[in-house]
């Protein structure tokens, strides 16, 4: 067995595959469940991917590898801040399968070297967002995260 | 004393109080709607029997309760007797921790063994887990029981019968 950290998440979602996959990619949406973060990209292959973080400007920016709606999406992923920078990109696979009357969503987030520190923080980071956008498409509401409050009030 | 190491981990943020969740764990009314139609036996107590019953009696698994703290922390081990080939597994620790975190709860799931575990094995739990879970988020967020369809797990299934203990 590799060393290599991987983070595999999965979860079952009542919308259909489509709704999953919208959530995944619009930016409008993308702002409900991930607490004010914006994802921004036109979706080619090739293209930029961003991730303009609600706390302090911050960015995660990668490219879009695979773009199969309703069914896989995957980009690669850099974080912009705290030294994460210095880490080579990782990468993030989202795979929709339909189920009855169920979506199920497999997130696969990899290319870590050996101690990363964006391992961590993402592994901490998903279980949140994930939670985040089951219940946004299923009750519509979003959910507000320990840390919240307290990074709100050290803004600037 | 064994040393139990945790193999698979499952966190979900659930918009609820700790108490729903905990009652979400540990009573039948709950686990029949999200735990595939088991029913869930407990002695509310530190040492006390637990069992989850499928709906024909038979006995899914089978132990004792290892860490009883209503409502942040609930701790089984966890022996699988049914089907009969699972009980030669020896058991693991299945533990519940319970946390306000903003306005909802982080629930982190941890199974736990004793012994070199082979990933088969644990591939059972992996695909189990994350629908058992989503359903009782499901649940208590929408009222709603899911209805989550689980193929056997072939590959835990082929490992326990190859496995020499």
């Amino acid at each position: 067995m590799s060393n290599k950290p991987k983070f595999v998440y999965v979860t079952y979602v009542a919308s259909t595959p489509e709704k999953v996959f919208e959530a995944l990619t619009d930016g409008d949406m993308s702002v409900h469940y991930w607490h004010g973060s914006r994802i921004v990209s036109d979706w080619k292959i090739g293209s930029s991917f961003l991730l303009k973080l609600e706390r302090g400007d911050k960015e995660i920016i990668g490219t879009v590898a695979e773009y199969d709606p309703p069914r896989r999406l995957v980009y690669t992923f850099h974080p912009q801040f705290g030294g994460t920078d210095k880490e080579p990109p990782s990468r993030v696979a989202f795979e929709i399968e339909p189920q009855k009357d169920q979506v199920k969503l497999t997130m696969v987030h990899d290319g870590f070297e050996a101690g990363s520190q964006v391992f961590e923080a993402i592994s901490r980071g998903w279980p949140l967002i994930l939670s985040s956008l089951k219940s946004f498409l299923e009750t519509g509401k979003v959910f507000r995260p320990d840390w919240y409050d307290e990074e709100k009030k050290v803004q600037p | 004393m064994t040393e139990f190491n945790p193999k698979t981990v499952y966190v979900t943020y659930i918009a609820s109080t700790p108490e729903k969740v905990w009652e979400a764990l540990t009573s039948s009314e709950f686990t029949k709607k999200y735990f595939w139609d088991r029913t869930i036996e407990l002695e509310p107590k530190l040492g006390g029997s637990f069992a989850l019953r499928l709906p024909d009696g038979t006995v899914n698994v089978q132990g004792k309760v290892i860490a009883w703290d209503p409502p942040r922390k609930f701790a089984v081990t966890w022996g699988v007797k049914w089907p009969a080939e699972f009980a030669k597994l020896p058991e693991c620790h299945v533990t519940y921790e319970i946390a306000p975190a903003g306005d909802t709860v982080r629930l982190i799931m941890t199974e736990s063994h004793s012994w070199e575990v082979p990933e088969a094995i644990l591939s059972g739990g992996r695909m189990g887990w994350p629908a058992v879970l989503s359903g009782l988020k499901s649940l208590l967020e929408t009222g709603k029981a899911p209805a989550i369809k689980m193929e056997p797990p072939k590959d835990m299934i082929e490992a326990i019968k190859n496995l020499k203990l």
